[in-house]
Formats: C-alpha cells, structure tokens, sequence
C-alpha cells in the first residue's frame, strides 16, 4: 500500500519536472534580447520574435486587472462585511460556480456582447473575457482574507467611535491587505496563461498595439498556440520559446507569492 | 491631573449623523453594486448563450443531442460527436487522475504530516501543476507526449490487443487516450488538493478509535478515514471531471479534431471544447455561430450541474465544519 | 428591587427597563440601574447573566450584531441614548471600552494605535495628537514603559502591555464613561494588578464600570457593585455592604459560592 502511495506521488511529479524540463529546453535556445523584441517574421524569415505577445499580454491583462480588481475586491468586501444578507449568500455562491467555468463559455459571452456590437475583435474584448476569469478569484481570497480579521478589532474601532465604513476601510482591510495583494497577484497569474477565452476575443496580431483598443492585439498564449500547431517549425521554435517566457513569469509569480504568505491561501489554486 | 480643552467634538450633532449615514450607505451600497455584478455577470452568461443558440434550437431541438452529423457545409449540425468525446476523455482523465490524486492526498495527509519540509515541497510541486497554463500542456503534450505514447503504450496495445475494441484503431497519437492522459495529468492538482482538505477534515477522534483497535496506519486509513471521507472524495472527483470537462487548448492540441464516435481509443476525436476553439472564427453564417453558440450553451449546463453536484457531496461531508471550496 | 447609596454622587448613566436579546432569546429582562458618576461601579454575576450584554448596550455595540434586539431606556446625562435622534457613533465617542483580550490593532505602531480615535476621525494637527497620545499613555501607566519606542508595533508588547495600551487608545478620545468588559481575564496576577492600580486613579475623570467574574477583585476595585443573575439585576449596593452584608439571599448564595 505504501508502494502505491509512493507511485501516485512519482505520477504526480514526474508530468512537472519533464514539462519545465522540457520548455527550458525547447525554448532556451530561443532566447536572446531579439526574440523578446522583434516581431514575427515569416516562415524562411529569420530573426523572428514575440516582443508585440508580450506587449499585447501585457496591454490585455492590465486592463483586465483595472476591471477586476474594483470588482472582486468591492464583492469580497460585501461578501465579508455583509455576510447575512441574502445578496451575500446567492452572489457568494455564484461567484464561485464561475471561479470553475469553462473558460471557453467566459469567451463565448464576451464575444456577444462586445465582439458583435463593435464589430471588430480587440484588446477591449480580451481585457473584459480574461476580467470575467480574474473576479472570481480576486472575490474570493478577499471575502476570506476579511473573514480572518478578527471581529474584535471591528469592535474596537466601533467602540472608538469610528463610523462602519472607515472600521471597514482603514482597519479591516489594512488588516488583511496582504491576503488581498496575494489574491489579485494570483488572478493575475492565471490571466496571463488564459488562452481560449481570446481565440475570439483578441485574437491575436503580427503586429505591436497601435494605439487602438479596438483592435485585433497579440497575447502569448495565443501566439504559442497558432504557432505551436503551425506545421513550420521555425515558428513551433517561436513557440517554445514564448513558452519559456510565460511559464517562467508565471512559476516566479505563483513561487513569490507562496513565500511571502505560506500556506495561509490553500483554497485558492492558481488553476487554469 | 486636571483635564485639558476638548479635542473632540462630542454630542449629538445632526451633522455628524448625517456624516455618518451618508459613508456607510455609501460603502455598502457600492460593495453591493459589486456582488450584484458577479450575479449579473453569472446570469447574463446563461441568457446569452440561450439567446443566441436560438437559431440552432428552433431549427435542430432536441436532435441536436442526438445527431451524429456535424457539417458545416450542408448545415446539418449534430453534437453528439463532441459529447461522446466530452465524456470519454473526461472518464478517461478521472480513471487516472482519481488514483493518482488521492494518492498524492493520503500521502500528504496522512503520511507526511511529521515530516514538514517533505510535504510542503511535494505539495507546492502538485500546487505548481495547477499553475501551467492549459496551452502549455498542449504544446509539451502535442510535441513529447504524442510520440511517447504512440510508441511505447498505443503501438504495444494495439499490435498485441488489437482484438480489443478499445485498442482496434491504428494509433497516430492524436486520439482519445493521450487527451485523457493529459487531462489527467491537469486534474490531479485538483482532486489532491480538495481530497487533502477532506482528508484533513475527518476528525482525529475517529481516527482514534481505529488505533485503539489495534490497526496499523494504513487500516486505519483505509477503515476509518477514507470511508468517512467518502461523499467528500467523490465531491473532489466530481470537481475534477467539472475541470476536466471544460479544458479547451490541452485538448484540442492533442485529440486530432475529427467529429468521431467509436469504441477505440485509439481513434481520433473531439469534445464541445474544442470544436467552439476551432470552428468559432471560421464560423461564415449565422447558424453556425448559432450551433456553436448552442454547444458552449451545452457546455455551460454540463459544468454548472457537475459543479452544484459536487459541492452538494463536499457540503455532505463537511457539514459542521468551516469548509471552502 | 432596592438600590442604595447612590445618593453620594450624582447619576452618570441609567437604565430604564433595559432589555436586549439575540433572536427570540432575552438575555436581559427590564435592568434598572442608576450608575454613579467618577466612581467604580463592577456588575458581577455567573456565565450567561447577561453582564457583557449590559455593557455593550451602554455603548450601542449590542445593536451591531445580526438578530439582536434592544429595549427600553439608557440616559446618559439624562438623555436617552436610544432615541431615535441620536446617532450611536457620536455615542460611542463619549463612551470608551475596553476588551476582554487586548486587541491593540496589528498594522499600527504603539503611536498610532492609540490616537486611531482621534486620527481616523480627522484631527490632524501634531501637536494634539502628540500631547493626546502622552497623557493617555501615563495615564494608563503605560508610557515610561514605551516612551522610547513608540513606533514599534502594537503587537510587539506583552499581553499586560497590550491591554494597557488599549486602555489609553480608549482614554485618548476623552470619553466620559469607560466600559471594562473583564480587562484582566487574559492576563497574569503581576499585570493584572497594575491595571487594577491604574482604573483606581482614573474614576477621578471617569465614570467606570468593570464587568468582572472575580469577587475578590470586584471588592479591591469597585465603590459599587451590581449583582446580575440570568438577565435580571438582583441587588446593586456599595461594594462593601453587598459582600459583608446582601440583602437578597440570591446575592448571598452567589458569594459563598454556593454556585460560580
């Protein structure tokens, strides 16, 4: 029996250590100042790179995190503060019925109510679809960041004779706020990796953002995934190489988080 | 000590009532706009996709889920191929999955419990897992897993069980089996670490009980605990095949893509995730936008009602203590 | 129900057919009681005799729970604190407390942990807060203590500390009344008797009363004392008078300790 234990533990690391293995590999030799910069090239052209993903990435989830955050943050609140009322109960629950929804459906939405009316595909409508996934979480780790401040130092504030809202304000979330910080880094981790929630959204581009964000914008994952099933593999190199770059944003993000606050935040995964 | 002027000021002064009335209204009334934002949002979902899949569902009703043909060309749309690849990957992943998941649980719960540094490495490694962006698991999957299993585990089974149906079609890597490999291998994190929970909230007593009996540790787990943990490890399951059924870029990456429904798992496939990745931008007219629309509607009622099931069983479970999925 | 020796100084706070509850449970059932002004007044009692909901009724924090009722009448000065008029957060800032375990807040150092009161609700000026923030600590016998490092964090006291800290974050807002709910509960005899020593110097400002368990220290610390038992008041006397002599057998059952 123990035997058994110890196999599925084998099983469960093994996958890790030979995906990362095998990105460092893959798309180490990618790497080079050129890559990051340059934009895609065509097939035959050398010198290719991702540097318009990166920015797009960026652009994308700036702006989803800019949507998300107030949000998130403002139903943790209410959901921590006012956990009697019934708004509380259902919208709670909710919330987390969505946290595990197919991202694709979160695209399919988006695509319906902002693709279809601007009739354009754009950084608008990537940044709202990967705010859809972001609230969820950042709703979450808030409630349960506020839930831990003990409600004696609410007390204490409101025997002060401080009014509710600055008790919430000032002292409970000062309070909690490095619960807070790690919710939203952590929602910001699972954005960056989204993919399929952008297929019809962003869409992806050749090209750097133009100033427009109402239009087409590159993000990383999209451009791994175009390029990794692409039959050239100039450009499934290209592939790999952005995947070294995002997995290695994202292990440094989630790997920071975790030693800034330990175990404290189990609940929440950083899953895709 | 005599006291020095006011520094406050007190009373009962109609300015400060309105003051205060007036922030905490605020504050809650925004808070609130917020939480009836998730609602709004959980909903508009719903009604979208049920609006927009009307087309489809005037035109196809209920053989929809029971037609076999999906061709855009002559529009005749039937999601029955995707369904049955849905589920047939999904199982696939928690046949594997499951095991492995609850082993790496027992393992973290039970038995690493002195040893710290032990399992607090091994449990962020799984955390980490849950951390690889799906697109990734695709690329690894398509470009190392594919060939692996071609070779080493479809190519054996099939020349030496070819007999088998399961094993009936000449393997080219891109098929159910190394979609529900990978899938796996991405719900592990998952079913691990809701079965740690579970596992960690089965009271000592019981456990207690057990020993005093005269049973080894690992009677004790098999006994005591794990069927006391029962309904919570298959609301754990139930969570990872939720998971399982809504994974898009891993799967779509490594099944081939082909609308197909036979008893080889050696056979190429596809699930409703991946048809809406692949078809959704090429989709030229309106009912087909309007089936795919009323696939990822599918989709939707799929997680939604493995979802409610599997917080129903965790609930079960861990109805007196404080719990959170 | 007879309540005497009141008449030595004047009336602080009164009750008037006080009664609070959770739900469709009454934990107190009609309290009148006259608490007098610049003394010590302890409300005694076994578990569940309503004390703790007494006091937070004085300062409005009863209210805040979901479910809790309250009725009757509480006058402080005269004026009922319950009328509808009245808003409770001007209540509570002439109302201090102090809780059973110190909840100094964690984010703050020792300074601005005890002029929060006065901060977050808007004085700013330097000089007030500096000079709030010495007398309340010397009053609370804390600021030899941490005069050098007040910066540090309020959490980095012993509990003793902590608890006497919270005490001069109360007494920065210059309350009138100061509420004690069991302040030394949470703490070792040599700091309990420090903050014993420290409320026997503050009832020349303030009017105090300390929910206590302990007897023993109800008698070293109190003028007065009430006397609760399962939501009613039963006696109320000067201190010495109702342990050397009750007059309700209730109250003399209770001091033998024919029952905690």
């Amino acid at each position: 029996m123990t035997g058994l234990v110890y196999a599925a533990v084998a099983v469960a690391v093994v996958p890790l250590v030979l995906i990362v293995g095998d990105v460092v590999i893959q798309g180490g030799s990618q790497l080079s100042l050129s890559f990051l910069t340059n934009l895609p090239r065509p097939v035959g052209v050398p010198g290719g790179g991702i540097g318009n993903a990166i920015e797009g990435s960026a652009i994308i989830v700036g702006l989803a995190t800019l949507i998300a955050v107030p949000i998130g943050v403002g139903a943790g609140i209410y959901f921590s503060e006012w956990p009697e009322s019934r708004l509380s109960f259902i919208s709670s629950f909710m919330n987390d019925v969505m946290a595990e929804f197919p991202s694709i459906t979160l695209g399919i939405f988006v695509y319906i109510i902002i693709v279809l009316t601007t009739r354009t595909f754009s950084a608008i409508s990537g940044g709202v679809a990967l705010a859809l996934i972001m609230i969820p979480i950042v709703a979450r780790t808030t409630e349960e960041s506020l839930k831990i401040v003990p409600v004696s130092l609410r007390e204490a504030s409101l025997a002060l004779g401080i009014p509710r809202w600055k008790t919430v304000i000032r002292i409970v979330i000062s309070t909690g706020r490095s619960g807070l910080a790690t919710g939203i880094l952590l929602s910001i981790a699972r954005a960056t990796g989204e993919t399929a929630p952008l297929l019809f959204t962003a869409f992806g581009s050749s090209y750097y953002f133009g100033g427009n964000l109402n239009s087409p914008i590159a993000a990383l994952p999209l451009l791994i995934y175009t390029y990794g099933i692409s039959p050239f593999p100039q450009w499934q190199a290209a592939a790999w190489g952005a995947a070294l770059v995002l997995v290695g944003f994202m292990l440094i993000l989630n790997l920071s988080v975790k030693l800034l606050i330990g175990r404290k935040f189990a609940g929440v995964r950083a899953e895709i | 000590m005599s006291k020095e002027p006011k520094t406050m000021a007190d009373g009962l002064t109609s300015a400060s009532m309105r003051r205060k009335l007036n922030g905490d209204l605020i504050l809650k009334a925004l808070v609130a706009c917020a939480a009836i934002a998730v609602v709004a949002l959980l909903l508009g979902l719903g009604i979208e996709l049920i609006t927009h899949s009307d087309l489809s569902l005037s035109k196809f009703g209920l053989s929809f889920l029971t037609g076999t043909t999906w061709d855009p060309v002559h529009e005749i749309f039937g999601a029955l191929p995707f369904l049955f690849g849905t589920i047939v990957t999904s199982v696939l992943a928690l046949a594997i999955g499951l095991p492995v998941g609850l082993g790496v649980a027992i393992f973290l719960s039970e038995k690493a419990k002195g040893k710290r540094v032990y399992g607090y490495t091994l449990g962020t490694l799984v955390e980490l897992l849950a951390a690889v962006p799906s697109v990734i698991y695709g690329l690894w999957g398509l470009f190392f897993l594919v060939p692996i299993l071609k070779t080493y585990v479809e190519g054996p089974l099939h020349s030496y069980l070819g007999f088998v149906p399961l094993f009936a079609s000449t393997p080219f890597g891109l098929d159910f089996f190394t979609a529900g490999v990978v899938l796996a291998i991405m719900i592990i994190p998952t079913i691990s670490a809701v079965s740690r929970d579970i596992l960690n909230a089965v009271p000592n007593s019981q456990r207690e009980a057990m020993y005093s009996l005269g049973a080894t540790h690992w009677e004790v787990i098999r006994k005591a605990v794990l069927p006391y943990a029962r309904s919570g490890i298959f609301g754990a399951t139930i969570l990872g095949l939720g998971r399982a059924v809504g994974e898009t870029m891993a799967v779509t990456m490594v099944i081939g893509n082909t609308p197909r429904i036979t008893a080889s798992l050696f056979s190429g496939g596809y699930t409703l995730a991946a048809v809406i990745a692949n078809e959704f931008t090429e989709a030229s007219y309106p009912l087909y936008v309007s089936a795919l629309v009323e696939i990822g509607l599918i989709l939707f009622g799929l997680a939604l009602t493995i979802n409610l099931l599997a917080r129903l069983m965790i609930w079960r479970m861990t109805k007196n203590t404080r719990f959170r999925v | 129900m007879e309540q005497s020796g009141s008449h030595v100084s004047s009336t602080k706070f009164e009750t008037k057919e006080l009664k609070a509850g959770f739900g469709r449970n009454m934990v107190l059932n009609g309290i009148n009681l006259r608490i007098p002004q610049n003394r010590i007044t302890a409300v005694m009692g076994p578990s569940g005799c309503g004390k703790t909901t007494f006091i937070r009724c004085l300062n409005r924090l009863h209210e805040l729970t979901p479910g809790a009722t309250v009725g009757g009448e509480a006058l402080l000065d005269g004026e009922n604190i319950y009328d509808r008029n009245v808003d409770p957060v001007a209540i509570r800032r002439r109302i201090g407390m102090v809780f059973q375990k110190p909840n100094p807040f964690p984010t703050m150092s020792i300074y601005h942990n005890v002029v929060a009161g006065l901060t977050l609700n808007g004085v700013g000026d330097k000089k007030v807060l500096n000079h709030a923030a010495e007398q309340s600590l010397r009053s609370a016998y804390l600021w030899d203590e941490v005069k050098d490092k007040l910066t540090n964090s309020g959490a980095s006291l012993s509990g003793g500390q902590q608890q006497r800290l919270c005490i001069a974050r109360a007494l920065a807002v210059e309350p009138e009344v100061l509420l004690m709910d069991e302040p030394c509960s949470a703490l070792d005899p040599t700091a309990t008797a420090k903050i014993e020593e420290l409320i026997s110097n503050l009832k020349r400002d303030y009017t105090i009363i300390i929910v206590t368990h302990n007897m023993q220290q109800a008698s070293r610390v109190a003028d007065y004392t009430a006397f609760f038992y399962l939501g009613k008041l039963i006696e109320f006397d000067e201190t010495a008078t109702l342990f050397e002599n009750p007059k309700e057998e209730l109250t003399e059952r209770y001091i033998t300790g024919k029952f905690g």
